[in-house]
């Protein structure tokens, strides 16, 4: 049997009303024990039931409380919500009641674990909801709710169905080559069925990327040689658009000096100017670092200085760029121009003078461009969210390139069904219905990350 | 004192003894009738889809029906040969005379094998183990290991329209107390349901009306071993009509009538092998349904009518064959019917096919819920081997899904068991590129050594085609193909693209356009047959192979992971009630195997996950 677990809902200290959830056979039993209003075993399952949290005779505080029975819950357990507007020290008193009546302090993302294992949730809903619970932005929170009602198992859905269709009629055509009572799939016939199924992947993708956008933000590196006003530039945009977090520490993000929000999306601002402040051998780590950041980077932002000729480490920064998506920024306007820009993309050029605060909007206006981020302000669409979706997105798209190409040269039907299994397998695990132990560690790892 | 009774002289029956008296073993075949032995009391042909492979497997283990069926037929073709390699495979129209007789001399000539006609009524279990058999005439007769083969005659019933008669697909006696001595011992039977067609006699055929389908213009064998010695052009036809309106009128107008519909019939029949009445009431929109009509012996009189098969009352049958093209003046000789028979719940076997609840006891073949020749074959020939083994104290043969369809049939049988008489298919084989007709023999010969049923004779020939596999790779990879004029005009004439200086044969062979006979011509040299083909599949689809072989390798991870003998799954939180119960039933050795039991889903799989990782951190 399940201990029954306790958490509060809400972050307490940021809403005028918090909640408290309780989970487990035991949630109404215990509720119950410290509630005077109704007699909560008693009544109907999915009520709202006004009355007092109480300690032995004194009242805590006036409560709503909420009861779900199991199996229809979010946990598909008995479930317990337990609304209070009594302020952090109200709120942590009930939930301390709660603990000393018999609850265990739930465990981060432990109500979505059970609500996953008692089969309320397919996993793509599961990691749509962790993601709910870590949305910085308004945007990310409202892209999570979309994955959260099964809008695109839906539609992953009708895929495998169209691949199913296909699948079982070529394996009649193998086991029962004799019989004319189903069509025969033909290199030319799968043709067209193979394009849309092509099509329609590349469209998931496509709109997931922007997806991840959202959800992530863009990582946007700064790179430059010493002096050419990195720190300025980085200084001015937190100023500018106010620092939602600075010195974030963890694991992979060590090197974002700050994040800022254009359009509802995040950037994340990453910059080498800390890093080089100290020694020589710091120095050394920077470059390495410089090459990280490149390599992480979904724009760069490259700074040359206006005043100076192209120097030999402006020229490696260029080459070393070249594949990225860049945008070209010339500071030091103020002063008189010696850079010669013959080298660089021409619309990717923004000149700017962050001394006179000239030219910050452009620069601005110039991403907001490159990422189209106009655009998905407007769009409404499901996306994908987390980076094993958006991988196996493009492992999909990228077998029905292959199933297609195949086609095209006519290999046989029965060997490009092989693929096309692949395929339908593989959305499978999309949403989470086939059997993967590295797919259950990986699950189990995303559950920790929410509450 | 036998070693081995085998229980039924039909596919499996045969496959069975046989492997046991060839490894050595005191055997004894009992049948009903000598007369039917290896019988074929439906189809005339051996083969098909799927089943030509499981034919070559048969004989690459060292079976018989693959020699037997060369030996014995009218026509033969290679099915899908338009398509890729893993889906061809051999279908024969098999001669119902000559294929028994030749068959029954086998047996006779074995040693250690000895064939009685009666009946058995009793199995003899002691202490859960089996001791031996009670025939129907009170005789004892004691054995250490006992295969019951008894295909479609146990409790058989033959229904025809409203008319419901216990006996065997011949009208000869059936096995009436078996089942329930089986059933006495605690294993538990269901009742299936087959059926079979008319049969029309030839003369009266106007073959004019139909298409006319002839065998392969080229020499084919199911015997990896032996090449084939027939005489291509005296292979007889089989021929195509169809049913029309008409037909389909006359049976809407009568389904009360059908024995199937009249709800006289309770035995589950197979949805691939639909009978008439089925065929046109779940396919309405069809207008016109394919019917095969099949010659059944040499010189014979008795035309088998495939894809006819029904349980209307006989003058409807009449009716009915008279209003399609070609049949307007049939006259039947045999009127087609279903026929219900116990066969036990194959979930009851492990897979050595050995029951779990009695030691030393087999079930092989149509018993197990299978239907065709081919399968109760295979099923025969691996009881019977296990038998053998386990008399030598000696680990069992278990196949794969990655390396047999045998494997695949038997893995299906015990793990999802089965709601209708099973059939294999390609479809069933998820690794199918890589168990095709062409490579057997390297799939199973070295088992079949082992186990020992390959002779020597046998097991020379297999290593001299491997020698010859390496020499035609080697001599390929080493020949250069000049971009000259007679090269280049030839590449030319083949859509091929041409040359530009050199390039090695092997390379050439890669082309999709490119078959056998071209690089034979462009090299100028002929190679060994079969040996060349495994060459030239191995390099057109190596891309595919390659991918097969990875997907086989996460299976095998997760057969891999063993699950503990002593689980008790009803610990385990969060499975369904009826994945709870299939788990506790088949008691699957491997989480793989628990993945293929039918009603276990991916979310029990997870939790079952779960659940070993948290009680068994350290397996």
């Amino acid at each position: 049997m399940e201990d029954t677990i306790a958490a509060i809902a809400t972050s307490v200290g940021v809403s005028a009303i918090n909640i408290i959830k309780v989970s487990g056979s035991k949630a109404i039993e215990i509720t119950n024990s410290i509630f005077k209003g109704k007699d909560l075993s008693k009544v109907n399952p999915f009520t709202i039931n006004y009355g007092f949290i109480m300690e032995n005779e004194e009242k805590i505080d006036e409560v709503l409380v909420s009861v779900f029975k199991a199996p229809k819950s979010y946990t598909g357990e008995d479930v317990i919500e337990i609304n209070t507007h009594g302020g952090i020290a109200c709120t942590n008193k009930i939930l301390e009641l709660l603990l000393t009546h018999g609850c265990r302090l739930a465990q981060p993302g432990e109500f979505l674990k059970r609500a996953f294992l008692n089969g309320k949730r397919d996993l793509l809903e599961a990691e749509s909801i962790s993601d709910l619970i870590e949305a910085k932005t308004s945007k990310a929170r409202k892209m999570a709710m979309q994955g959260a009602t099964g809008e695109l198992s839906k539609m992953i859905k009708e895929l495998r169905e169209k691949l199913v269709t296909i699948i079982s009629n070529i394996e009649v055509n193998i086991d029962y080559p004799e019989y004319d009572d189903a069509i025969v799939y033909t290199n030319e016939l799968l043709d067209k069925n193979i394009l849309e199924i092509k099509e329609s992947l590349s469209k998931i993708l496509e709109e997931s990327e922007k997806g991840k956008i959202i959800k992530d933000g863009i990582n946007v590196g700064i790179v430059g040689k010493p002096n050419v006003g990195k720190s300025s530039l980085l200084n001015r945009l937190l100023n500018e658009e106010k620092a939602i977090v600075t010195d974030i520490e963890g694991t992979t993000r060590d090197i974002v000096e700050g994040k800022i929000v254009i359009n509802g999306i995040t950037l994340n601002l990453i910059d080498t100017a800390g890093i080089r402040e100290t020694d020589n051998l710091v120095e050394q780590i920077g470059v390495n670092k410089s090459k990280e950041i490149i390599e992480k980077a979904d724009l760069i932002v490259a700074m040359f200085d206006s005043s100076r000729k192209l120097s030999e480490e402006d020229k490696e920064i260029i080459e070393s760029i070249k594949d990225k998506k860049t945008i070209t920024l010339i500071n030091k306007t103020d002063l008189k121009q010696e850079i010669d820009l013959s080298m660089f993309k021409k619309e990717d050029i923004i000149e700017i003078s962050i001394k006179n605060d000239e030219g910050i909007n452009k620069l601005l206006d110039k991403i907001k461009e490159k990422f189209n981020l106009n655009e998905i302000d407007t769009s409404d669409y499901t996306y994908l969210s987390n980076s094993r979706q958006i991988s196996i997105v493009k492992n999909c798209v990228s077998l029905s390139e292959e199933i297609y190409e195949a086609n095209k040269n006519k290999v046989e039907v029965d060997l490009i069904q092989i693929d096309i299994q692949r395929l339908w397998e593989m959305l499978g695990e999309l949403i989470g219905i086939t059997y993967k132990e590295e797919f259950i560690d990986e699950m189990f790892k995303r559950f920790c990350l929410g509450k | 004192m036998y070693e081995v009774i085998v229980i039924g002289g039909g596919h499996a029956g045969c496959e069975a003894s046989l492997a046991c008296a060839r490894k050595g073993h005191k055997t004894l075949l009992v049948t009903g009738n000598i007369n039917n032995i290896a019988d074929m009391p439906c189809n005339p042909s051996i083969g098909g889809s799927a089943k030509g492979i499981v034919v070559r497997e048969i004989d690459a283990l060292g079976g018989e029906m693959g020699i037997n069926a060369d030996k014995s037929h009218l026509q033969i073709k290679m099915l899908n040969s338009k398509k890729g390699p893993g889906v061809r495979s051999l279908r024969c129209q098999a001669d119902k005379t000559t294929y028994p007789l030749n068959m029954l001399k086998t047996l006779q000539e074995t040693s250690n094998l000895e064939i009685k006609e009666v009946l058995v009524r009793e199995i003899i279990v002691e202490n859960g183990e089996i001791k031996g058999v009670i025939t129907e005439e009170n005789e004892k007769i004691e054995s250490k290991k006992v295969i019951i083969t008894t295909g479609t005659y146990l409790n058989a019933d033959i229904l025809r329209g409203h008319n419901k008669q216990k006996g065997g697909p011949h009208g000869e006696k059936p096995s009436l107390y078996l089942s329930q001595s089986m059933q006495d011992n605690g294993l538990i039977m269901r009742r299936l349901k087959t059926g079979t067609p008319p049969r029309v006699l030839k003369s009266t055929i106007d073959y004019s009306e139909c298409e006319e389908e002839k065998g392969d213009q080229e020499l084919l064998s199911f015997s990896n071993f032996y090449d084939p010695t027939y005489d291509i052009d005296k292979q007889e036809s089989c021929f195509l009509t169809y049913t029309n309106k008409k037909t389909h009128q006359i049976i809407l107008d009568n389904l009360d009538k059908c024995a199937l519909y009249s709800g006289l019939i309770v035995g589950v029949g197979p949805r691939y092998c639909p009978s008439v009445e089925d065929k046109i009431v779940k396919f309405r929109d069809k207008d016109r349904h394919q019917i095969f009509l099949e010659p059944e012996r040499k010189n014979g009189e008795e035309i088998y009518v495939g894809g006819f098969s029904t349980t209307m009352p006989e003058e409807l049958q009449e009716e009915l064959i008279h209003s399609m093209d070609g049949l307007h003046n049939a006259k039947i000789v045999k009127y087609g019917y279903a026929i219900e028979y116990d066969a036990i719940d194959s979930t009851e076997l492990n897979m050595t096919l050995e029951t779990k609840k009695i030691k030393g006891l087999y079930t092989a073949g149509q018993i197990n819920g299978t239907s065709g020749y081919e399968e109760a074959a295979a099923q025969g020939l691996i009881a019977g081997i296990n038998a053998s083994l386990a008399l030598e104290n000696k680990e069992p043969m278990i196949l794969k899904r990655n390396e047999a369809y045998l494997g695949v049939l038997v893995d299906d049988l015990i793990n999802k068991g089965i709601t209708e008489p099973y059939r294999l298919l390609t479809s069933r084989a998820e690794f199918r590129l890589l168990l095709r007709h062409d490579n057997a023999d390297i799939r199973l010969t070295e088992i079949g050594r082992k186990v020992g049923l390959i002779n020597d004779e046998k097991y020379e020939i297999f290593q001299n085609k491997l020698k010859n596999i390496d020499k035609i790779t080697e001599e390929l990879s080493n020949t250069y193909i000049e971009g000259n004029e007679r090269n280049n005009n030839y590449l030319e004439n083949i859509s091929s693209s041409k040359l530009q200086g050199k390039v090695n044969a092997l390379e050439l062979l890669k082309r999709p356009e490119i078959e056998i006979k071209d690089i034979e011509f462009l090299t100028e040299k002929e190679y060994d047959k079969k040996a060349i083909e495994e060459v030239s599949i191995n390099v057109k689809y190596k891309g595919y192979i390659d991918k097969t072989e990875k997907e086989v390798e996460k299976m095998l991870l997760l057969e891999e992971k063993k699950i503990p003998e002593d689980i008790n799954y009803d610990n385990v939180r969060n499975i369904a009630t009826e994945a709870r119960q299939k788990l506790s039933k088949i008691r699957p050795l491997t989480i793989g195997q628990a993945s293929r039991i039918s009603g276990v889903n991916p979310a029990d799989i997870t939790m079952l996950l779960v659940y070993l990782k948290k009680e068994y951190p350290y397996e």
